[in-house]
């Protein structure tokens, strides 16, 4: 395959993870870990 | 678990403390190279007719000293901060730790003797001859391992977004910093870069526009995510939109440095390539910006009471006006009035200023009192002037360049009916004059709560004594 071939696939995945990492961040499923993950700074230290 | 005092079960910031303190100094000192050289362009005569404090000379002292002594000192202190606390564990390799600092001042010390030398690779924001290159190469991969070791070691299951931020930041700032630096060296202090013409302005502005997204921004937006939720006392607004919010910067900030090189012998593909990319990264940064702001929601009375809350939130504001105002001049046709004008340096500083400085302001003030047993800074009220001196000097600075930039401009492309040059060149630089007051005023307003900000610290450091802060007995999800 030619560099311009290789380069488009290149694009179309990254394109592909990138909306997969969008449909992964907003599908609900995460919502306990991400609401843990959130509360992570207020839990550090004692104050 | 038994609760006892060693050291597995405390806090590292004997070297969190040594970056806040010298962020601060190298803050007042790079700020007064600044206003300096503004003073320069009001001025010339102040230049003193020496070599070494010639414009040319000291705008780069400038540049390394606010970006990578006061900003990489801020962003040592911060990560080292934030990453303990948000993974429960200590700094890995504590030693390594401590050869960061010191590494990094020497880099910062070695920069403020060899640029007012003369001694310079010539290529903005990465002036620094090769000797002092290699020492930043391994500083920066010491830093590495010290922030990824420290996440190998925590204690909990999550890895906080600001650490991501934190981790993107120093991963890519080594890659830009390595590739862009290669060069021969002819002798100790001269060298000749590894490309050539077209490529090496390429590669020169490709580390040059990451080293804006990743050093001034991927940074310090690790930064927002945990002194904002931390000082509002709540969690950030959407960590769903955090986590969208951190790929798409880094999928598309990357593309962006062709900006820089508009209407250049850059290939006329790769120069709209670098516009799209400009103008798509409006996105991720809005969406941060979002984020940051509606952590306040339900909240919003804090910002009448707290003035650190209002450096860190006023900041996002400047972001958020920045990061507008850069893809639109990242727009070909917008560019050919804005580049090489001050607009391009008011558009800076509102970014830098406005953002960067204000951020880490707000960040500091937080964790100094900590990190020295107290509750807060020694006076509050400083706090609240070195605010509003701060704000009035960026929106003055940033008007008069903006003014400045578009006349100049406008004035550069008038031609007459004939097809002549309605102006020369020394005519747009004598109607810049009045604007250049205003600019210097400006930045001596931000100096001057700079160095209300350097007293209060001092005082809040000696008033206590080094804090030592406990690692929660329970993690989080034990």
């Amino acid at each position: 395959m030619d560099t311009i071939g290789l380069r488009s696939i290149a694009t179309v995945l990254a394109l592909v993870t990138f909306v997969g990492i969008w449909v992964w961040a907003w599908s609900g499923r995460h919502k306990k870990d991400f609401d843990e993950a959130a509360r992570l700074p207020l839990e550090g230290d004692e104050e | 678990m038994q609760v006892s005092h060693s050291q597995s079960n405390t806090y590292n910031d004997s070297v969190v403390r040594q970056f806040s303190i010298m962020a601060v100094v190298w803050g007042v000192v790079g700020m007064l190279v600044g206003v300096i050289i503004a003073a320069q362009l009001v001025w010339p005569e102040l230049n003193l007719g020496l070599p070494w404090t010639s414009f040319g000379r000291l705008r780069p002292l400038h540049t390394n000293a606010v970006i990578f002594a006061f900003g990489g000192c801020t962003l040592f202190a911060t990560s080292y901060y934030v990453v303990q606390r948000t993974c429960h564990t200590t700094l890995f390799l504590p030693s390594l730790a401590k050869f960061t600092f010191w590494g990094w001042q020497a880099v910062i010390v070695a920069a403020a003797i060899s640029l007012p030398l003369g001694f310079t690779q010539g290529k903005e924001y990465a002036e620094l001859e090769w000797p002092i290159d290699l020492l930043i190469a391994v500083v920066w991969v010491s830093y590495a391992i010290v922030f990824f070791g420290t996440i190998g070691t925590r204690k909990v299951k999550h890895i906080y977004v600001a650490n991501w931020f934190f981790g993107a930041f120093i991963l890519t700032v080594a890659l830009l910093h390595i590739v862009n630096s290669a060069a021969m060296p002819a002798s100790w202090m001269k060298s000749y870069s590894a490309y050539a013409g077209v490529q090496d302005a390429m590669v020169q502005w490709w580390y040059g526009h990451n080293a804006v997204g990743f050093f001034l921004t991927a940074g310090f937006l690790g930064i927002m995510y945990y002194f904002i939720p931390k000082q509002a006392d709540r969690p950030v607004y959407s960590y769903s939109l955090s986590i969208v919010h951190f790929w798409a910067l880094i999928f598309t900030y990357m593309w962006a440095g062709p900006h820089h090189l508009h209407y250049t012998a850059l290939p006329d593909w790769t120069q709209s390539l670098g516009m799209a990319f400009s103008l798509i990264l409006l996105a991720p940064s809005w969406g941060g910006m979002i984020n940051g702001m509606m952590t306040l929601s339900g909240a919003w009375h804090k910002l009448r009471t707290d003035p650190i809350l209002r450096f860190l939130i006023v900041s996002l504001s400047f972001y958020g006006m920045s990061t507008f105002e850069g893809p639109m001049m990242a727009i070909k046709t917008v560019n050919s009035l804005s580049h090489y004008t001050d607009w391009t340096v008011g558009h800076v500083h509102s970014g830098a200023l406005g953002w960067v400085g204000l951020v880490s302001m707000g960040a500091l003030y937080y964790m100094v009192p900590r990190l020295f047993g107290q509750k807060q800074m020694h006076s509050i009220k400083a706090i609240e002037l070195h605010f509003w001196l701060a704000t009035v000097g960026i929106v003055l600075y940033i008007a008069a360049l903006w003014i400045s930039g578009v006349m100049e401009g406008l004035m550069w492309r008038a031609i007459n009916t004939d097809g002549t040059l309605t102006y020369t060149f020394v005519e747009s630089v004598k109607a810049k004059h009045p604007y250049y007051i205003i600019r210097m005023l400006g930045g001596l307003l931000y100096l001057s709560g700079m160095t209300i900000m350097l007293w209060n610290v001092i005082k809040t450091a000696t008033n206590g004594k080094a804090a030592t802060a406990t690692i929660p007995a329970v993690a989080a999800h034990a």
